[in-house]
């Protein structure tokens, strides 16, 4: 399994001094990508133009939207924001792409709650189709596309039109009933290969209450569901090995680890927990 | 800390004692409407496995409870005028009452405050942590259920659960045909003067046997009568045994801010697996090791609690749909042999396998395998090396490898799909009929016209994804497939004519090629797929008003075409809002069969891009199951089968007759990144 690491663009206390930091200091560490969350109702860095930044100051890892939340965008806009990274980052873009979970990003937005798995179906369609290239530059040849979401219209989209897989999170084994449903809808829609699988989970190495506080914030509104999130927080080097070895046997092939803490000391301390 | 809880049965007792047992400071107190001496219901079950953690959670009550206990490891199948008895499932089962005053017992002593008699109408006040332990109608949890995301459905048969003093020496399953259909029985001994006996029928039944309009003394009666041959004159006893539907109950969440569920209050799992009883003291073991373990932070001890018994309990649950669904429709398979039925009954709940029940009794499989392959060697192999025979096609085994896998050892290999034209390719890679050849025999040739699915790039780039510079596509009505794809032209007579006479031809190309199975696509929305669904027919003509009739008319031609096997592979349903369901996709099926299919090839789905499937391993199985049961078809299915056990199982127990799998690749080494190269990396540039 290949471990890449999260940017912290939703954590309090990013700038973009930091952000860029943390950017090259992954490229030269041992990750192999390089990812963003996505969430409009928050104080957070836009996943976009986070990677944008990102790919001014790296030139090695895969820079991934983990997931972006697709629907909030029309077709055209998200392909031309999506090849622009991928054109600005040397092709290196992994994107995710999913419905997300809550209500008020979409209200926000403008945009109908109602009909967003058809849309994210038809944003598919309209990126791997190339609909439009001719007009829409810059070309989205090479762009990795994942789908994420655990509904069976989620797997089944995944399934038809991405190259992959992107996981929410949870233990091993969560992961591995996720990976026989996307095998599963792989073979049903007749892909040849396998679909390549991305999980992910959270950590924090240093001000561990920090990191809770954070994960508590950032999943209020899933009510009681924050105190299981917190629960799974990657608090020691132990328990982050026996993560990333759990992912490895259940067959995922990229585990973004998501920071919790605002602080570049903590890619020191994940780069040594995975090492070590 | 205060803690109350509501509810004196299993859970909240047990509950109750090990607190107490583990934290004497703890003030624990337990609510109970009824009296201490009433109960309801016989006996309750218990696995060896349960027993365990019993022991280990308290000695006390292990003991008293195993003292009293009736032991069995038989399970025994009465099924028309046979019985059929596997060995090796350890069970145990307790008079519910005894094991209630055994818990009452042992709590008082501890110093927990039983309160027997009162009314609980609301959540009590004043605690750290309240427990709702009342039960499926619990009070606690429905105060809360948009919080906890509660949902109540009915599942299974309707059924009633009387005692006896006939003392089976086994776990029993009793079936009975009547006039007005299918009972059957659960029955087991829990003392040495008592058994529960359950009667359950689906509810059809029920009320063609007039049971609904029955008092409680006179469906006793009813039912003693029914089963008077295996009661052995002895009585029913009533406690209260009225005909109910089983409640599943399910939670989202079972624990809001101090509030915190537990057993058949948080979730039921269908008496037909009997496992009620033993998720209950399971949670309340869990519940008290996440208190001790979080040091009584009751808010992490109690997400610690559902993180930790969720996943378990959501399996025990799948496994007793599984069970209750088989109980409602057992009577499609009275038609097995009764070593399949009995198989095909203990493996019901997807939690034994072949191999499972191998390890348990190895004497039923064996009987079980040389059954089916119809042999009386000494030695047989398991169902999946059976021959299987189709007019004069023998096939060494029953595994089909899809096109693209090794087939050496298959008994069949797939195609993959054939166009009858090359309009009907799916893709400019899709063969025709006239550049196509077997690459391995014996094999299935997959005949289609992807209809409006056509024209389409290659399926590495995607699905469904339309080609720049496509061609004109066919379909029952005008409606695009998918975002981006173009509008089919509505196919029309001479269509139809050249379409039937494209089959034709390929199936004449087929028999000179030495195909050995002819499967015709009528799945997945392909062209004669498109005719059969409501989704994708609109039309007014004579082909609307009977959407079998074009495909029925394919099949007619080329049957009379074609002399040897003869397959269809059928979307059995849309997963979908008004298009075909399992019930219609049955009754196509019956319809193939009757027009000379020899075997369902069994899919599901894609009709239209948005439909609802659940893909997992085995996700085709239960329709592949109804499909040769109901329409007594057999059964060609895959839905990601990963291992030959599943084969074995599937097979065995009659619910499909040819599988296809998916084996992982068979190696054991793996690939490593190189450890040096992460130690140098490890240490960051500043």
């Amino acid at each position: 399994v290949n471990i890449g690491v999260g940017l912290p663009t939703t954590t309090p206390g990013t700038d973009g001094a930091l952000l860029l930091e943390w950017a090259r200091r992954a490229d030269a560490g041992p990750f192999s990508s390089l990812a963003v969350l996505d969430r409009l109702v928050y104080d957070s860095v836009e996943p976009f133009a986070a990677l944008a930044g990102a790919a001014a100051v790296t030139a090695r890892v895969r820079l991934a939207t983990m997931i972006v939340i697709g629907p909030l965008h029309p077709a055209a806009l998200l392909a031309k924001q999506a090849a622009s990274v991928h054109t600005l980052s040397g092709g290196r873009l992994t994107l995710g792409l999913a419905v997300g979970a809550r209500l008020d990003d979409y209200q926000v937005a403008g945009v109908e709650h109602r009909g967003r798995g058809r849309r994210l179906s038809e944003q598919l369609a309209y990126l791997r189709g190339d609909v439009d290239a001719d007009r829409i530059g810059p070309a989205r040849d090479g762009i990795e596309l994942l789908v994420g979401g655990g509904s069976g219209q989620a797997y089944a989209r995944m399934a038809r039109y991405a190259d992959g897989y992107a996981h929410n999170g949870g233990p091993p084994r969560a992961f591995a009933g996720a990976a026989a449903r996307a095998r599963a809808a792989w073979r049903d829609l007749g892909r040849p290969g396998r679909p390549r699988l991305w999980g992910q989970g959270y950590f924090a190495l240093g001000d561990i209450e920090r990191g809770n506080a954070y994960l508590r914030d950032y999943y209020a509104f899933t009510g009681p569901f924050a105190e299981r999130i917190v629960a799974a927080n990657l608090t020691s080097a132990r328990a982050i090995r026996d993560f990333v070895r759990g992912y490895e046997e259940e067959g995922c092939d990229e585990l973004v680890l998501f920071p919790t803490v605002a602080d570049v000391a903590e890619l020191d301390r994940l780069a040594e927990a995975v090492a070590g | 800390v205060k803690v109350s809880i509501v509810g004196a049965g299993p859970a909240g007792l047990y509950l109750a004692l090990l607190l107490k047992k583990t934290e004497r400071a703890v003030d624990v107190r337990v609510f109970e409407r009824n009296a201490p001496d009433a109960t309801f219901g016989w006996g309750v079950v218990f696995s060896e496995e349960t027993l365990g953690a019993l022991r280990e959670a308290d000695y006390d009550t292990h003991l008293a409870i195993t003292d009293t206990f009736a032991r069995w490891d038989r399970v025994d199948i009465h099924y028309r005028d046979r019985v059929l008895t596997s060995r090796g499932h350890s069970f145990s089962a307790i008079a519910r009452k005894q094991l209630l005053e055994i818990l009452q017992r042992r709590c008082r002593p501890l110093g927990v405050d039983l309160e027997f008699g009162v009314e609980v109408d609301r959540v009590p006040d004043g605690a750290d942590l309240v427990v709702g332990a009342d039960g499926a109608n619990s009070v606690v949890r429905r105060a809360y259920e948009r919080e906890l995301g509660t949902s109540v459905e009915p599942e299974g048969c309707k059924y009633v659960w009387f005692g006896t003093d006939l003392v089976f020496d086994a776990f029993t399953f009793i079936f009975r045909e009547t006039e007005h259909g299918l009972f059957q029985v659960h029955a087991y001994p829990f003392d040495e003067r008592t058994s529960t006996f359950i009667v359950e029928c689906p509810e059809a039944t029920w009320r063609r046997a007039g049971l609904d309009e029955l008092s409680e003394e006179e469906s006793l009666a009813f039912c003693e009568h029914l089963f008077a041959r295996d009661l052995e004159g002895h009585e029913l006893f009533s406690n209260r045994s009225i005909w109910l539907s089983f409640p599943k109950v399910t939670n989202g969440v079972w624990h809001h801010g101090r509030i915190v569920l537990l057993g058949d209050a948080a979730h039921t799992a269908h008496f037909s697996i009997g496992s009620g009883t033993k998720l209950a003291m399971e949670d309340a073991i869990a519940l008290r090791d996440a208190l001790v373990r979080r040091a009584w932070d009751v808010e992490a001890a109690l997400v610690d609690y559902e993180l930790e018994r969720q996943p378990v309990v959501e399996r025990t649950q799948r496994a007793a749909s599984e069970s209750a669904a088989y109980f409602g429709r057992v009577a499609s398979y009275a038609h097995m042999e009764p070593i399949q039925f009995a198989f095909n009954l203990l493996t019901r709940s997807g939690r034994i396998t072949h191999a499972g029940l191998t390890v348990r009794d190895p004497a039923f499989t064996r009987a079980l395998d040389s059954w089916f392959g119809r042999t009386d060697a000494f030695v047989t192999p398991p169902p999946m090396f059976a021959p299987f025979r189709l007019r004069a096609l023998e096939l060494p085994n029953r595994v089909v490898v899809r096109p693209g896998t090794p087939a050496a050892g298959a008994g069949l290999v797939l195609s993959g799909f054939v166009a009858v034209s090359p309009e009907g390719r799916i893709t400019p890679e899709t063969p025709t009929i006239a550049d196509w050849a077997p690459a391995a025999r014996p094999v299935a040739l997959q005949l289609g016209h992807a209809g409006r699915r056509s024209a389409c790039c290659p399926r590495s780039v995607g699905v469904d994804v339309p080609l720049r510079d496509g061609w004109r596509l066919v379909s029952a009505s005008p409606l695009p497939y998918g975002p981006f794809s173009a509008v089919p032209d509505e196919l029309d007579e001479d269509g139809m004519t050249t379409v039937r006479e494209d089959f034709v031809r390929a199936a004449t190309r087929a028999a000179e090629l030495g195909v050995d199975v002819l499967e015709l696509d009528f799945a997945h929305g392909y062209l004669l797929a498109s005719f059969l669904s409501p989704l994708s027919n609109h039309r007014t003509d004579a082909y609307g008003e009977d959407r079998l009739r074009f495909p029925l008319q394919v099949l007619d031609d080329v049957r009379d075409a074609w002399d040897a096997v003869l397959s269809v592979r059928l979307s059995v349903t849309d997963w979908a809002r008004r298009g075909v369901s399992v019930d219609e996709g049955i009754a196509v099926a019956r319809a193939l069969a009757e027009h000379g299919c020899d075997l369902v090839h069994v899919v599901a789905g894609q009709t239209i891009p948005e439909d609802r499937p659940e893909h997992r391993r085995g996700f085709l199985t239960s329709l592949s199951d109804r499909v040769r049961a109901e329409a007594r078809v057999p059964t060609l299915v895959g839905g990601h089968l990963t291992t030959p056990d599943d084969v074995n199982t599937i097979v065995g127990a009659g619910r499909g007759d040819l599988c296809i799998l998916d084996l992982p690749p068979a190696h054991v080494e793996r690939e490593r990144t190189p450890a040096p190269e992460l130690v140098d990396r490890a240490v960051i540039p500043s």
